[in-house]
């Protein structure tokens, strides 16, 4: 554990543009929903489906945050 | 800034990936450790609720049965027909079982004296990607060919020639290496982040609790309850990623079963 440090900083930093992301796909899912309460069951599986792609991103972000020595 | 962390708590181990390496029970025998015995497990229970919910079906349904058909509704309609169309019913049965094996063995990790998801080893996150990679691939070539389904992939019709020598290599690494890795990596690092989240807090909180200080001694229940508060967020994303993977899987298969790729 003695380099463990600055690969959580690195992690904390590729984070950022995935919880960007998410933010940006969740919001245009809510404005979405408002407009056209109707639409709600066709914008949600693209919405979870752009979070999972987003999302995926961060994720390898931890894995090699472990994974690097 | 490290220093002063490890000067401060002296004899506190951060959990690391080697929590996860449970050791055998039976013996030496590697094919005895916890997250195969949660996978059977799993497996015996999710058999017994659903055999026990349809044996008596009736028209008026009971508790039991009603709580069995709204799961599978749930996968059949929102999962399988809206996303495949027409020719869902065949996907049903292979969808059903990731849904109900995956939600199963991730909430697991929060069941106590269970507490652990079989997941978050990337073998079993990895063979059931394997399964859905064979399906939808299977599915897209018994339905156009061999040759046709593999040149859609390669050459997307509808864009210049030239775009090709770009396009090409990206579209063939996403069908046979992004989707198959993605969708087995974000099952396994979901559940393994969120099993270490708990157990930073966790062993976190004992570590305060057992500390001479008194302060910190006064400060562990706050540990605590971030653990509880923790483990209702991990339910949520168990359930989220049970959903998602499913979901994937059935994105891919109505990909394959589309005629214009």
């Amino acid at each position: 554990m003695t380099h463990g440090t600055l690969n959580l900083v690195g992690y904390g930093l590729s984070a950022i543009g995935p919880a960007i992301a998410t933010g940006m796909i969740f919001a245009a899912y809510i404005s979405g929903v408002a407009r056209q309460p109707e639409a709600r069951s066709v914008l949600q599986p693209i919405a979870f489906l752009g979070f999972a792609l987003a999302e995926a991103l961060a994720l390898f972000g931890l894995v090699l945050a472990f994974v690097l020595k | 800034m490290r220093s002063f962390f490890i000067a401060s708590s002296p004899g506190f181990v951060p959990p690391s990936t080697n929590d996860f390496n449970l050791p055998p029970s039976i013996g030496d025998s590697p094919y005895s450790t916890k997250p195969i015995f949660l996978v059977f497990l799993s497996v015996i229970l999710i058999s017994a609720f659903f055999i026990a919910a349809s044996r008596k079906a009736a028209v008026v349904p009971g508790k039991l049965q009603f709580a069995g058909e709204s799961v599978y509704v749930f996968v059949r309609k929102s999962i399988g027909e809206e996303i495949i169309g027409h020719e869902f019913m065949r996907f049903v049965p292979f969808l059903f079982t990731l849904f109900t094996f995956v939600i199963t063995n991730n909430v697991f990790g929060i069941v106590p004296l269970l507490q652990f998801p079989a997941m978050s080893h990337v073998a079993f996150a990895y063979v059931l990607a394997i399964f859905s990679f064979i399906v939808f691939h299977a599915v897209g070539i018994k339905k156009q060919g061999l040759i046709k389904y593999l040149s859609g992939i390669a050459f997307m019709p509808g864009v210049p020639k030239f775009v090709y020598i770009l396009l090409t290599p990206i579209e063939i690494a996403t069908f046979f290496i992004v989707r198959p890795l993605t969708l087995s990596l974000r099952l396994f690092a979901n559940m393994f982040a969120g099993h270490l989240l708990l157990l930073v807090f966790i062993s976190g909180g004992h570590y305060m609790l057992t500390n001479d200080h008194l302060l910190l001694k006064i400060l562990s229940p706050f540990s605590f309850a971030m653990g509880i508060g923790m483990s209702f967020f991990e339910f949520m994303v168990q359930c989220l990623q049970a959903y998602i993977i499913t979901l994937l899987t059935a994105l891919f298969i109505a990909g394959a079963l589309a005629d214009e790729h």
